[in-house]
């Protein structure tokens, strides 16, 4: 870092011309008036030393990431801002192509005249089981869902094992009876897999991954990227279940509750969705880091802002004082069973009729619009009636939820 | 959430706000929050909105997280690298970058450390650790001083020899002191800390009113709490009085907890002096473990560095603690310095300065104006 000097003055060059010289406007004033009132009369932004600074601080969130970190830290695998660094700055400089710079939750290929979508995922939720599912159920909806967000309709999955030299077979047993379960509660089929095991002390029990294949019949092209100002942001559900269940589960913090976890196939509940209507744009399931994460994501790829309304944001009263109670925002949680929609104004009303109408949707809401600005950014109208950023996760709150 | 709603109420804070408003009038006025959880709660739920633009709140050295210096950091890490301790820490410390990288950073060369949500939690993992040595990170003021010693009389009770603690408790009313004294400094009142009140107590806020002239309101942690503070501070301002008033009478007694200050005097004794990150030495404003604790103290337990550490040259941590920098004035604020590659402490704790307005605040009431509220 060229951050240090001896007076502290000449510090991060371009920076110190921005303040001097650069009169930044903050964002391009991008006209789209039923929805955005940006035209009153008003102060600009880019006039004063807090825009400018705001303006410089947006820039360097925009760069692409660099991996300064010398060994890897569980903040790398918590699905906020290291992680995302760690696949920008490494495995996608490494394996970039076409397909995997769009950094979907499923990739999306052209087999003979088949759009199919694929994805693969890990699983080392500890502890193995927990209220509401296990570690089987769980590698097989994360699977599916990241296929299903993606309008593909799931199909195969792959399984690989890596089990720890005593695990007890019981356990295993239990864990592949409930993949099972979900498989065919999913309407997919596991079609390959592969075994491993490591000596006593290497692994934790039981870590698993699958992969998945699936079809994508409906002529949509769901991305992040897709968002407009004026879009509504619709969630499936109550948030956060499946990460205080778990954090609850490992008994660390001597709390009680009848939290279960969410983990649940998505694959039924976003067919009807498209069913519906397919002026869908985007769909995600919003895991680690979740919805606020997914928030970001969509407000950077589609370079729009976002207003949520904390009022609008389902969160069940146990979740809510559990993240009360430790210091953590339900928006920062992550889910198993629910996704976050973006759809356009016009269809928002069908979409969410349509969500209601399933199993794993009935309480899902509206809770915010796409904005033309300020972009990449995810503004939240408190209850309190004030307004904060909704940044992603930074560092690791929950370690190895899933 | 029952007894949390009722202090988040919007049509609430519109009433307060119309108050502090017609009070304010048309001059100028900078508050200080003290308290590092005031400062969270202002920027989760976009505090200021509510205010007129001629208040403005400055954030104090209140946050334990951020007023740990370098070294007292360093030193930890010393201790988690010695052979066979487990060392256990609050979450927030685990990102504070020391001269050698965070907790975190130590942790993935090979320390075990790990995070504890209580003293209580550390102790147990001693109990059923019987072959390591268990050290527990003690930060924050009187709040969580207590709790550090309830552990530590329960840890002799019991006989473990496996426990200590590295005490960093600090003090508060030295700080404040420390900041009135500041020649820099242009502050209209205070919002007081409503934790380290309750133990505390009012009284020893006097010397504010009394030597310096300045109201201080005590205050609870919920937003509507945090408003009618500034509302009375305004209104002493403008009645011409300089007084300790107490909003947080739920929770907050002129007296305190004597019974929490007697343990911890058993306990702990003042050290002569203390570094605090950013504000440099502040006489007798910490606390250290006494001699007949010896024996759980991390710090005569163990050899440690104990080097004094500059802080980075680039950093106004300093400033920004003693409020003459807002965060965002900072150099290196939210380029070189952002919460994923913290270069100060402030950075880091949800409860610090620069980590809350760059995580909450990051934007302009101009940019608020001319978008992205929710359309309903």
């Amino acid at each position: 870092m060229d951050i240090t000097d001896d007076d502290g003055k000449r510090l991060n060059r371009p920076q110190r011309r921005d303040i001097q010289t650069e009169s930044i406007s903050f964002v391009p004033p991008l006209i789209v008036p039923e929805y955005n009132d940006a035209a009153k009369p008003g102060p600009r932004a880019g006039s004063t030393l807090q825009e400018q600074v705001l303006a410089r601080t947006e820039r360097a969130r925009m760069r692409a990431p660099v991996l300064k970190d010398d060994l890897i830290t569980l903040a790398h695998g918590a699905g906020g801002k290291a992680t995302h660094t760690l696949i920008e700055a490494l495995f996608l400089e490494h394996f970039r192509n076409s397909i995997l710079e769009q950094l979907e939750d499923q990739a999306v290929c052209a087999l003979g005249d088949a759009r199919v979508a694929f994805t693969t995922d890990s699983y080392v939720v500890s502890p193995l089981f927990f209220p509401g599912g296990n570690i089987g159920d769980l590698a097989v909806n994360g699977t599916v869902n990241d296929l299903a967000v993606g309008g593909a309709r799931p199909l195969y999955l792959s399984v690989g094992f890596v089990l720890e030299e005593g695990f007890p077979v019981c356990d295993l047993r239990r864990i592949v009876a409930s993949m099972q379960l979900a498989a065919a509660a999913a309407g997919v089929q596991i079609v390959t897999g592969d075994t491993k095991v490591v000596q006593k002390g290497k692994g934790d029990g039981c870590y698993i991954n699958t992969a998945g294949l699936g079809l994508i019949e409906r002529p949509i092209r769901l991305s992040a990227a897709n968002a407009q100002p004026g879009d509504a942001v619709i969630v499936s559900g109550p948030i956060g279940e499946h990460g205080i269940t778990i954090m609850l589960a490992r008994g660390e913090l001597e709390l009680e509750s009848d939290i279960v976890s969410d983990t649940a196939p998505l694959a039924t509940l976003v067919s009807r969705l498209l069913d519906a209507t397919l002026e869908v744009r985007s769909i995600r399931d919003a895991t680690r880091g979740g919805v606020a994460t997914v928030l970001n994501e969509v407000a950077k790829a589609s370079r729009v802002g976002i207003a949520i309304d904390e009022t609008r944001v389902p969160v069940r009263e146990e979740v809510a004082g559990a993240c009360e109670l430790l210091g953590i925002d339900p928006l920062h949680v992550a889910c198993e069973g629910r996704f976050v929609a973006v759809v356009s104004a016009a269809a928002a009303d069908k979409a969410l009729a349509a969500i209601h109408g399933s199993r794993y949707g009935s309480k899902a809401a509206i809770i915010g619009w796409i904005k033309a600005e300020p972009t990449g950014l995810v503004l939240l109208k408190t209850q309190f009636g004030g307004t904060r950023i909704v940044d992603m996760l930074i560092g690791d709150p929950l370690p190895r939820i899933c | 959430m029952k007894f949390v709603d009722e202090f988040r109420s919007e049509a609430m804070a519109q009433r307060l706000a119309a108050q502090i408003a017609r009070v304010a009038g048309q001059r100028s006025y900078q508050i200080m929050e003290v308290c590092g959880g005031h400062t969270h709660t202002i920027y989760k739920h976009g505090l200021e909105y509510h205010l007129p633009d001629n208040v403005t709140l400055v954030h104090g050295p209140g946050c334990p997280v951020c007023v740990i210096p370098t070294g007292r950091l360093d030193d930890a890490i010393a201790i988690a690298e010695q052979h066979n301790v487990i060392l256990t820490s609050f979450g927030d410390m685990m990102r504070v970058p020391g001269s050698r990288g965070s907790l975190l950073d130590a942790k993935a060369r090979g320390a075990d450390i790990r995070v504890v949500y209580s003293p209580l939690d550390a102790l147990n993992l001693a109990r059923r650790n019987p072959a390591r040595h268990i050290v527990f990170f003690a930060i924050g003021f009187e709040t969580t001083a207590p709790s550090t010693v309830m552990t530590l009389l329960r840890a002799r009770t019991e006989g473990l020899r496996n426990f200590s603690v590295f005490c960093n408790h600090v003090t508060i009313i030295p700080a404040i002191k420390a900041i009135l004294d500041s020649p820099d400094l242009r502050l209209d009142g205070f919002v007081g800390p409503g934790h380290v009140s309750t133990v505390i107590g009012c009284r020893p806020y006097e010397f504010v009113a009394r030597a310096y002239h300045k109201p201080i309101v005590v205050a609870g942690f919920e937003p509507l709490d945090i408003l009618q503070a500034i509302y009375m501070i305004l209104k002493q301002i403008a009645e011409g009085r300089a007084e300790v008033e107490n909003q947080y009478t739920r929770a907050v007694t002129r007296e305190g907890n004597p019974r929490a200050r007697q343990v911890l005097n058993e306990v702990m004794e003042p050290r002569a002096s203390f570094e605090w990150r950013g504000l440099g030495s502040i006489a007798h404003s910490a606390l250290k473990l006494r001699d007949s604790f010896a024996a759980y103290d991390a710090e005569q337990q163990f050899s440690l560095p104990g080097i004094r550490v500059a802080d980075p040259k680039a950093c106004q941590c300093g400033e920004v603690l003693k409020g003459v920098l807002k965060p965002w004035e900072c150099k290196v604020f939210g380029t070189a310095c952002t919460p994923e590659t913290p270069i100060g402490s402030c950075m880091v704790s949800s409860e610090g300065a620069c980590a809350a307005y760059y995580n909450y605040g990051r934007f302009t009431k101009e940019q608020l104006r001319s978008s992205a509220r929710p359309s309903s």
